[in-house]
C-alpha cells in the first residue's frame, strides 16, 4: 500500500469530479430531452390511450429493452464508433457521455412510463370529455399529475448514472469512479480508494436527498 | 335533441365477444332530465360513455341535434365534446392542480383567452356555491365540494347536454341531496339537458322526468318517472320499484291486528282524495291505518297504505268494492 499523497490526490480528485460532472450533466440533459418524451410516447401509445399505436409502442419497447439488457460496459464499446462520429473522440468524458446518454434515455424512459401509468385513468378520461387536445391533456393533466414520480425517476436515473460513469473510465472517460478503480484496484492505494468512495457516497446521498426533497415539496402542495 | 340509435358495444373476451350494450336506443328531448337505472354491470356506464364517444360503439349511431357524432373525425368530435359536459362518480379532478385550473381546462381546450378564463371561473364557482375555494387543491375539499367542482368544470363551456355517471354514488346522503338539487337547478335555470345514470332509484325519482331501465346490456323499459313507478311492466322494473315501494307489516302487528287487512296503492288524484274518511262515513266500517308511505314523484303523489277494516261482513264487502274502484291497486292481505 503506497503512501497517501494528499496534494496529488486533491488535484486528481478535482479533475475527476469535473469529469464526472461533465458526463452526468450531458447525459442527464439528454435523458430529459429524449428519455422524457420517449417515456411519454411509450405510455401514450399503449392500448386504449390517447395515441394508441401498437407498432410505435412495440418499437419503443424494443429499443428500451435492448439498451437495458446490455451490460453497460458492452454498450459503451458498441457505441464507440458513434461516439467518435458525434464528438470526434473515442476517449474523454464528452465521448463517454454518448453511451451514458443512451443508457440514461432508456432507463429514464421506462421510469417515466411507469410514473405516467400511475396517473388515474379517470382524470385522463375527464380531460378527454372536455374536448381537450392530446397536447393539452399531456401539458395540463398528465405531466403535472405525474410530476412527483417523474422527479423520483430522475433521481434514480442520476444515481445509476454515477455508477455507470465509473465504467466509462475504462475507455478513458475519467471521473470519480474511475479514480477509485485506478488507485484502489490497479495501484493498491486503498487510502485514495476509500476517499473516492466516500466522495461517491456523498454525491449519491446528496442527489437522493435533493430528489426526495423536491418530490416531497411537489407532493405536499396538493 | 340527443338520440342513440341501436347502439351495440362489445368487448373482446376470452370466450368470444362480450356485449356490454345491446341494441340500445333512446331519445332525450332538449331541457329534459333523463335517467338510466339498472344494477351495476348492466352496461349503463358504457352506454353513457358512447354519447360523447369516450367509448366508441361497435355499431349504432349517436346524434346530437342534426349531427351524427359517430361519423365525425377526432378533431370535430373534440369541438362537439365542448357542447357535452360530463360529471363522474369519482369526480376525476386533477389532484395536482387547483380548483381554478381544473375548471379552466375545458376553457383552454375551447381556446378561450386567458383574461376571459379568469373572469369565467369565478362565475362558475359562484354557480356551484364554492366561491371561496378557487385556489384550493381538490385534496382539501369534501366529496360534495369535489363534485361541485366537477359540475363547474362540466358546465364551463356552456354545454347543452350534461352527462352524469353515478354523480352521487360516492357521496354521503346529505351531499347527495345537495348535488341532486344543484343538478335540478342547472337543468331548470340554464336549460341544460341532463342524462344521468344511477343504480339508485332514489336519485332517478328525485330529479328525472323520464327514465329507462337497463339490465344485461339492454334497455327493457322506458317511461315517465311517475308512470314507471305507477305501472312497472318488465319483471326487472317491478322488482326494482317494489323494493322501493313495498311495505312489510311487522309480524306481531299482522298477528294481532283485528279485521280484514288490505294493501292499497294510490296514485295521482286518488292519493289526494279523502276516500278513506269517505268510506268510514258512508259505509259503516272502522279503518285503522297500520302502515303507510306516500311519496311525490315529479310532483305527483304515489302512496302505499296497509289498513285494517272492521265491521259487518256486508260492510266489509261494500268497502272493498268501494275502495277497489278508487285506488290503483287493492290487495287483500287477510280476510277478517
Amino acid at each position: 500500500m503506497g503512501d497517501l499523497d494528499l496534494s496529488v490526490l486533491l488535484s486528481d480528485l478535482g479533475k475527476a469530479l469535473w469529469e464526472t460532472l461533465q458526463m452526468s450533466a450531458v447525459s442527464l440533459v439528454v435523458a430529459l430531452l429524449l428519455g422524457l418524451p420517449l417515456g411519454f410516447l411509450l405510455y401514450l401509445t399503449r392500448r386504449g390511450l390517447l395515441l394508441q399505436n401498437r407498432l410505435v409502442h412495440f418499437l419503443g419497447g424494443i429499443f428500451v429493452n435492448f439498451v437495458r439488457s446490455l451490460p453497460y460496459v458492452i454498450l459503451l464499446i458498441l457505441v464507440l464508433p458513434l461516439a467518435n462520429l458525434v464528438t470526434g473522440h473515442t476517449t474523454g468524458p464528452i465521448s463517454a457521455s454518448v453511451s451514458l446518454s443512451i443508457a440514461c434515455i432508456a432507463f429514464y424512459a421506462r421510469l417515466v412510463e411507469v410514473s405516467l401509468s400511475e396517473v388515474g385513468k379517470g382524470v385522463i378520461e375527464a380531460a378527454r370529455s372536455t374536448g381537450a387536445s392530446n397536447w393539452l391533456i399531456v401539458k395540463e393533466v398528465l405531466f403535472p399529475e405525474a410530476l412527483p414520480g417523474l422527479v423520483r425517476g430522475f433521481t434514480v436515473t442520476a444515481i445509476s448514472l454515477i455508477g455507470y460513469s465509473a465504467m466509462a473510465g475504462v475507455v478513458g472517460g475519467g471521473g470519480v469512479g474511475f479514480l477509485a478503480i485506478n488507485y484502489g484496484y490497479y495501484r493498491y492505494e486503498t487510502g485514495v480508494m476509500l476517499v473516492t468512495v466516500v466522495v461517491l457516497i456523498v454525491i449519491v446521498q446528496a442527489i437522493q436527498v435533493l430528489g426526495d426533497w423536491s418530490a416531497a415539496r411537489i407532493d405536499r402542495s396538493r | 335533441m340527443l338520440r342513440l340509435k341501436d347502439i351495440h358495444v362489445e368487448f373482446p373476451g376470452k370466450t368470444g365477444a362480450v356485449y356490454a350494450v345491446r341494441a340500445a336506443s333512446l331519445e332525450v328531448a332538449d331541457g329534459e332530465v333523463y335517467g338510466i337505472v339498472g344494477t351495476s354491470g348492466a352496461g349503463k356506464s358504457t352506454l353513457l360513455r358512447t354519447v360523447n364517444l369516450l367509448q366508441r360503439p361497435t355499431s349504432g349511431e349517436v346524434w346530437l341535434d342534426d349531427v351524427e357524432l359517430t361519423r365525425l373525425p377526432e378533431r370535430e368530435l373534440r369541438a362537439v365534446r365542448r357542447r357535452i359536459g360530463m360529471v363522474f362518480q369519482h369526480f376525476n379532478l386533477a389532484a395536482s392542480r387547483t380548483v381554478h385550473d381544473n375548471i379552466a381546462l375545458p376553457l383552454l381546450a375551447a381556446g378561450v383567452p386567458e383574461d376571459k378564463i379568469r373572469q369565467r371561473v369565478p362565475e362558475l364557482l359562484a354557480l356551484v356555491g364554492l366561491s371561496d375555494k378557487e385556489f384550493v387543491k381538490p385534496g382539501k375539499l369534501s366529496g360534495g365540494q369535489k363534485q361541485r367542482v366537477g359540475i363547474a368544470r362540466a358546465l364551463a363551456t356552456e354545454p347543452s347536454v350534461l352527462l352524469c355517471d353515478e354523480p352521487t354514488s360516492a357521496l354521503d346522503p346529505e351531499s347527495t341531496e345537495s348535488i341532486l338539487q344543484l343538478l335540478s337547478e342547472v337543468n331548470r335555470r340554464l336549460g341544460v339537458t341532463i342524462l344521468v345514470i344511477s343504480h339508485e332509484l332514489a336519485v332517478i325519482k328525485s330529479i328525472c322526468h323520464r327514465v329507462a331501465v337497463m339490465t344485461d346490456g339492454e334497455i327493457v323499459e322506458e317511461n315517465g318517472v311517475f308512470e314507471l313507478f305507477a305501472h312497472p311492466v318488465h319483471d326487472f322494473t317491478k322488482e326494482l320499484v317494489n323494493r322501493s315501494l313495498e311495505l312489510e307489516l311487522p309480524e306481531r302487528v299482522r298477528q294481532s291486528a283485528p279485521g280484514t287487512l288490505l294493501r292499497l296503492v294510490y296514485r295521482g288524484e286518488s292519493a289526494e282524495a279523502p276516500i278513506l274518511s269517505q268510506a268510514v262515513r258512508e259505509l259503516g266500517v272502522h279503518i285503522n291505518i297500520l302502515h303507510g308511505h306516500i311519496e311525490y314523484i315529479d310532483g305527483r303523489p304515489l302512496g302505499v297504505l296497509i289498513v285494517g277494516l272492521e265491521g259487518s261482513t256486508a260492510a266489509l264487502t261494500r268497502t272493498v268494492v268501494f275502495l277497489r274502484e278508487r285506488v290503483a291497486r287493492l290487495e287483500v292481505l287477510r280476510h277478517g
